[in-house]
């Protein structure tokens, strides 16, 4: 033995170990597989998440310095991108204004009015700032940042942002930064809102950036309650100079002093933005991800055979996921923090590691042998697979290795991500996915045992039935059966149209890609109506050649919202205005005085700060926090700079606090102010009505919702029936009238089918022959009477015994019969007439008496089996003798005692007539006629003329029995059942045994064994079908011409108590009360009725479609396509304690039954029709 | 690539309803439209060739937005300037020759009698495609100290995907020589000054060129020897039956 075997075996020996203990324990081992995932993935936790959001680093004011280029060491938490300068420094001026104190004349306008005016005074003062000191003279020209053209896109944007010159952003830009654009202006909500872009938008709008605080913390509205007006000057500076920004900042708070302002002011905050995944970096990312799903579809669409396919391919998928978390996890425990871009890397780890080992561990299991034990299934799955499953794991890594040694840092990076992740892919494989599959194993174990036998819970309760008074006609039962259809997709099953439809919308998911394009379409307006998406950057793309045009984004949603400012309470409510104030009136001269001589005369007495109207809070001092995280991005992209990858210095902001005099608002009031009120109509401010489009679209979303499911259901009712199902709608053929059905399954009214009562036998009816024109019955009291199967006259009742000829009728029934069934002997009443006729002339016969010299009616005369061919009856006694009646005359016109064993069945094919008995012989009689005339009369042939062709007899025929052939052992035990027909005679035994002979020569040509149980019921035709059930509930399929299986199912709980067989499905009864419908081909159940406790288990086969069953006094017609209740024919009207036990199926379509000791013809008009 | 997939088989139906239509009774009724065009052995050839062309036209598009995007292909404007597109050209180029390719393929395993039988399922086909693009973006996107590592961890990758997904040696061969030709008809190119490259480094091209054509020309073998083998599968069908 090699290395290779030895190794080989010993992994499969050790697979096999392992997964013995998976399938044992799965409970546990699952618990443990997502524990250790969980610990694996829990230094994923101190990942940051993935997203474009910007991170931030904070440093002091004081002393800071711009941070060299390259890396130093010992700078504890000092990010790695905080090198270098920064794009930009920003420095905002934060206005607070107010006009204080609120008059009754004043009109909202001035809320906003005059404070806006101001911008221009302050950004004069800003832009005119110089500073001066030894080191020179600077003013703003020398530190902003100098921007040149706008973004080719932008023309629209153009007379509101600065071009060539200082990036500087207040309201003012509004109206080009002149006083007087905005004083003539008569409606400044107007202007703002012209540059607002319609529809809902994600980035930051123009509104957003000029005022530099979001829209409705601004106040401009004609409804701003607090009457506090924000606003911020931006100020991008390019370079950092400490002292020329501290002179501004004392300027500034020295012209306007915000008195209770608190604010911080030395702390510089750096945002760092991350690369933004434009839309040429999107497409080939998304192509990858297409052929990651595309794999993984085509891979989890090779799973079968299982249980819960679409369980099993979810298993596949978090095995294959799992483990990647769980490589990041460990490479993040042992310091290897992830540097390369994940979600470009993932769909290629997912397609190294593959889902291949998966689907060959399920497809290995699912192969192995049904009937194994479920943990040695697994067990043999495993190690089969074990050598493939090292190898390639082994390949793998190997290749993976050499990846690592291209000593290419990111392909490193990738091969040690690989390699772990191999790894715990193997061992969530062995443990999560080996133990999802044994559990599914089982489940589908547990599955295929329900559907072979029947649970409990799947019986109707048993309903008192037969207790209920003689008299009354039966009630209505109220649907008794329940149908199970199994397999709905069933190609002899013909559908309903309404069930094809849903089908077809299952099968082609149709609402649901509908409803994904349609997600898919609406992201895609999104994108496209965002101002700095996609439409500029195609704009630019199409206006210049230039590649790497930053696009500014592609409509990811801002899922770094506003930071945490929020501490549970609106944040505009520290901003209090405290009206009207305590001592207005000295005031408002001096500071509109001073302000007016600020901007050139330096500090002025200013307004003392007794009075706080404007309060400063803590959120006030990052106040672009409340921005959204796109601001600045945007706002740099509109000039191309790209802010991906580098980071902005945010200083402190300075505080500005207004406070304006009535008077000064009427003064800067324009005409069109007063004359036109704001419209009463409009009750929500602007800012207001932006952010409630939002709600709009969420409500009519809603109501849209709402509307669909309403009329979907509406839909529902109007196509849908309340009572669908077994009992469903009449579909065409019953709609014609033929066959009506109501919807309960209630008895039909007595007109529509009216079953036939024969009448005359005195006891229950034991056995019932017939040939399509006669019908032949004998009943346990061992009267034979022929009857007319057309009209159901009766036309000879010949008694049992042996030369009935002279001794008719001439034997009491009591004592024959009461000792043989004492416990059916319930009809008392019945015979009295047939004791009267018959007590005359009878010598005393016991059933135990041997039978007297010269007659043969002794001992055991009833008549255990009956055969009716031509006017022949072949009659097989208890004591073993056979008689041959003619039907007719009703005389004896043969009989053959050779044999001792009571017959139990009986075959009359042609002239063979094969009798079973009870001890398990089996012997062959031929039957001869001698014609004295020569004269053969053929009997017209019933119904559609397909009698088989057996010979008729006349009286005058002398006719005789022989034995010409006996089996004495054909079987070990009795013969429980005996069928001919194509040449062959098929006995089932209780040996378990089926045997096939050869008509002609009492051959036996196999014997088929299979069953574990004793025969109980065979069925055979002429297209040489075989089936069988025994009592162990199972049902074979035969060959009969090579004696081979065709197929093994199990269906019942108990015997198989009949068997039929059309052409192209078996039907099968049993013991438990269920009816099963295979298909013959392929051995598949197609469905099953459960059929209430205790109803008969005969069957029949009228036509192709139309089954009959016997039941508790009546007979059930269903449609075998659909396996639909037709109509139940109560036999009797008071008769319901009888089953029915034996049931034909005449050629002409009528069905005889028994029902106690009547028979009952009932004729199935509609298969009549057909038949014509 | 499943919504071309999905496109294509799409317009295969199409194309197969417009084929019955045209054709007349079928000599097998029975079958549906459907199959008898794939088992009419010009037709399928030309479903064959569309698909493996928009195949082609799709990655094309797909991997040189990636190259565009790395500034390793430039395209001056100026070359056709009469077309909105300054590379229009360079996709058609491609899915002709996969669709030669994907056809040659199967030919060439036929004609050598030995069927392909490695891995036949559309799921090893996809991880094959997965792991090109994979190729590309390496090529566009990893930093690499020198271009000659660059070059063999692209022939070694390479090399890879064959022994992963083909392992027949006349795949091997087709794709040398193909890889070979296409590397020579580029060189002409850029010779003649079609299009350049940022840096090239083997003549006027990047020397990683020959690997991407190897491994394109294996992965559009792969796709071609899957779609044909329904036409193998239908033929043996028809002929159990016959």
């Amino acid at each position: 033995m090699t290395l290779r075997e030895q190794l080989r075996e010993k992994i499969s020996a050790a697979f096999y170990r392992h997964g013995l203990l998976c399938a044992s324990y799965p409970v546990p081992i699952i618990l443990f597989t997502s524990a250790s995932i969980l610990t694996c993935c829990y230094p994923l936790l101190r990942l940051p998440l993935p997203g474009t959001g910007p991170v931030e680093f904070t440093t002091g004011v004081r002393d800071y310095s711009v941070p060299s280029h390259e890396p130093q060491g010992d700078l504890g938490e000092r990010p790695d991108w905080y090198r270098g300068l920064p794009v930009a420094y920003i420095q905002q001026v934060l206005v607070k204004a107010a006009v204080s104190p609120w008059d009754s004349s004043l009109v909202p306008v001035d809320v906003f009015r005059s404070p806006l005016g101001r911008v221009f005074n302050l950004v004069e003062e800003i832009r005119n700032h110089v500073h001066q000191d030894s080191s020179g003279v600077r003013s703003l020209e020398t530190l902003c940042l100098q921007v040149s053209d706008l973004f080719p896109g932008l023309r629209r944007m153009q007379s509101v942002l600065p071009e060539h010159g200082c990036l500087l952003v207040s309201p003012g830009n509004y109206w080009q930064n002149q006083r007087e654009l905005f004083d003539s202006d008569p409606d400044l909500l107007k202007t703002i809102q012209k540059h607002e872009p319609k529809g809902l938008h994600t980035s930051a709008t123009l509104r957003d950036l000029l005022f530099g605080v979001p829209g409705k913390y601004s106040g401009v509205s004609h409804y701003n309650r607090k009457r506090v007006v924000t606003y911020t000057i931006t100020v991008v500076l390019y370079r950092y100079d400490a002292s020329f920004l501290g002179s501004l900042r004392s300027r500034l708070k020295q012209l306007y002093p915000s008195a209770n302002c608190s604010l911080r002011d030395d702390h510089m905050v750096h945002v760092h933005f991350k690369e933004e995944i434009g839309i040429p970096e999107l497409i080939p990312l998304v192509t990858t991800y297409i052929i990651l799903f595309a794999y993984i579809y085509f891979s989890t669409r090779k799973i079968d055979m299982v249980k819960s396919k679409w369980g099993l391919a979810l298993a596949a998928v978090v095995t294959v996921l799992s483990s990647l978390l769980m490589s990041v996890g460990l490479c993040t425990l042992f310091g290897l923090t992830p540097t390369l871009n994940g979600g470009e890397i993932f769909p290629y780890l997912v397609v190294v590691i593959g889902l291949e080992n998966v689907l060959v561990l399920t497809k290995s299991v699912v192969s192995t042998p049904v009937d194994l034990e479920v943990k040695l299934r697994i067990a043999q799955g495993l190690s089969n697979e074990s050598w493939s499953i090292m190898k390639n794991m082994a390949t793998e890594l190997c290749i993976i290795l050499i990846g690592y040694f291209t000593l290419v840092p990111a392909i490193q990076e990738f091969c040690l991500f690989a390699v772990v992740g191999l790894v715990s892919d193997f061992f969530l494989q062995m443990f999560f996915f080996t133990t999802v599959l044994s559990i599914d194993i089982r489940r589908m174990e547990l599955a295929d045992l329900n559907r072979r036998l029947p649970a409990e819970a799947g019986l109707p309760p048993p309903k008192p039935g037969p207790l209920r008074p003689r008299e009354v006609p039966p009630p209505p039962r109220p649907s008794p059966h329940t149908i199970t259809l199994q397999t709905p997709a069933f190609r002899n099953l013909r559908l309903p149209k309404r069930l094809r439809v849903v089908y077809f919308l299952a099968r082609t998911r149709l609402a649901q890609r509908i409803i994904m394009i349609g997600t898919v379409i609406w992201i895609g307006i999104l994108v496209y109506t965002d101002p700095a998406g996609l439409r500029t950057y195609l704009a630019a793309q199409v206006s210049e050649q230039s590649p790497l045009g930053d696009p500014g984004g592609g409509g990811l949603p801002p899922h770094f919202g506003v930071a945490p400012v929020f501490h549970g309470r609106d944040p505009t409510s520290t901003l209090r205005v405290v009206h009207p104030a305590p001592q207005p009136t000295p005031l408002p001269e001096n500071q509109s005085q001073g302000h007016h001589g600020a901007a050139r005369a330096g500090p002025l007495p200013h307004s003392p700060p007794a009075i706080p109207q404007i309060t400063w809070g803590a959120e006030d001092e990052e106040g672009w926090r409340r921005l959204s995280f796109r601001h600045w991005p945007s706002l740099f992209s509109y000039y191309n700079i790209t802010l991906a990858k580098r980071y902005i210095s945010i200083l402190p902001v300075i505080p500005v606090t207004l406070h304006l005099s009535p008077q000064e608002a009427i003064e800067t009031r324009h005409p069109q102010d007063t004359r036109h009120p704001p419209p009463p109509i409009p009750k929500v401010s602007a800012d207001l009505q932006t952010d409630l489009t939002l709600y709009k679209v969420a409500a009519l979303g809603l109501a849209a919702g709402v509307l669909l499911v309403l009329l979907l259901f509406c839909l529902y009712r109007v196509l849908c029936p309340r009572n669908y199902g077994q009992n469903g709608v009449a579909h065409g053929r019953r709609r014609r009238g033929d066959l009506p059905c109501d919807d309960y399954g209630y008895s039909p009214p007595v007109s529509e089918i009216s079953p036939l009562l024969l009448r005359g036998h005195s006891m229950d009816i034991e056995c019932l022959a017939s040939d399509g024109m006669l019908l032949a019955s004998c009943c346990l009291a061992g009267q034979i009477r022929v009857w007319d199967a057309q009209t159901g006259d009766c036309l000879t009742a010949e008694t049992e015994h042996g030369d009935g000829l002279s001794e008719d009728e001439g034997y009491p029934l009591r004592r024959r019969t009461a000792p043989s069934r004492p416990t059916l002997f319930t009809d008392q009443p019945d015979l009295t007439p047939l004791i009267d006729t018959n007590f005359t002339l009878q010598p005393p016969s016991h059933l135990s008496t041997p039978p007297r010299g010269g007659f043969d009616f002794g001992g055991a005369l009833s008549v255990w089996a009956m055969e009716l061919r031509g006017n022949l009856i072949a009659a097989g006694r208890s004591s073993g003798k056979l008689e041959l009646w003619d039907a007719v005359e009703g005389s004896l016109r043969c009989s053959n005692e050779e044999g001792v064993s009571g017959i139990t069945a009986l075959a009359f094919l042609n002239n063979r007539i094969v009798a079973a008995r009870l001890n398990g012989s089996l012997d062959f009689f031929t039957v001869e006629i001698n014609k004295p005339l020569a004269l053969l009369q053929h009997r017209g042939t019933p119904g559609r003329g397909s009698m088989p062709p057996s010979p008729c007899y006349s009286s005058e025929d002398v006719i005789s029995c022989q034995l010409t052939r006996s089996v004495q052992c054909a079987h070990q035990k009795p013969i429980t059942v005996l069928r001919a027909a194509a040449g062959r005679v098929v006995t089932g035994s209780q040996d378990h045994t089926v045997r096939v002979y050869r008509l002609e020569d009492s051959c036996c040509l196999f014997t088929l064994q299979g069953h574990s149980g004793g025969i109980t019921s065979i069925y055979i035709d002429q297209t040489m079908v075989l089936a069988s059930g025994g009592q162990d509930g199972a049902i074979c399929l035969w060959d009969v011409l090579t004696g081979s299986r065709v197929s093994h199912v199990y269906g019942h709980r108990g015997d198989v108590t009949s068997l039929v067989c059309t052409t192209s499905c078996v039907i099968s009864s049993g013991l438990d009360d269920l009816i099963c419908i295979w298909d013959r081909s392929t051995g598949i159940k197609l469905y099953s009725i459960q059929q209430e406790v205790g109803c008969g288990a005969s069957l029949g086969v009228i036509s192709e479609s139309l089954l009959v069953t016997g039941g508790q006094g009546c007979v059930s017609f269903w449609d075998l396509n659909f396996g639909d209740l037709l109509q139940t024919v109560y036999l009797g009207q008071s008769g319901d304690g009888q089953g029915v036990r034996q049931l034909l199926v005449l050629d002409n379509a009528a069905i005889v039954c028994d029902f106690g000791s009547e028979l009952s013809l009932v004729y199935v008009p509609s298969v009549l029709e057909k038949l014509d | 690539m499943s919504l071309t997939l999905t496109a294509m088989s799409d317009s295969t139906a199409s194309s197969g309803q417009q084929q019955w239509a045209g054709s007349g009774p079928m000599p097998q009724p029975p079958r549906g439209p459907y199959i008898s065009v794939i088992t009419n052995r010009t037709t399928n050839l030309l479903i064959r060739g569309v698909l493996l062309f928009s195949v082609g036209v799709f990655l094309a598009l797909v991997l040189n937005l990636l190259q565009v995007q790395r500034n390793v292909t430039l395209f001056p404007p100026d070359v056709i300037s009469s077309i909105f597109s300054s590379a229009w050209w360079v996709a058609p180029c491609c899915g002709t020759a996969s669709a030669m390719i994907g056809l040659l393929y199967p030919c060439i395993d036929r004609r050598l009698g030995e069927p392909h039988k490695f891995k036949r399922e559309w799921s090893s086909v996809m991880r094959c495609v997965a792991v090109f693009v994979g190729i590309n973006h390496a090529s566009a996107k990893v930093d690499f100290a020198n271009n000659v590592q660059l070059s063999l961890t692209l022939a070694a990758l390479s090399i890879g995907l064959w022994w992963t997904f083909d392992r027949s040696r006349s795949g091997f061969g087709l794709g040398v020589s193909i890889a070979l030709l296409a590397t020579l008809a580029t060189q002409l190119l850029v010779y003649n000054g079609v299009f350049q490259y940022t840096s090239p480094d083997f003549l006027y091209i990047r020397s990683w060129l020959p690997c991407i054509f190897f491994a394109g020309v294996i992965t559009m073998g792969n796709i071609g020897r899957q779609l044909a083998l329904y036409e193998y599968k239908f033929t043996q069908e028809k002929t159990h039956q016959d």
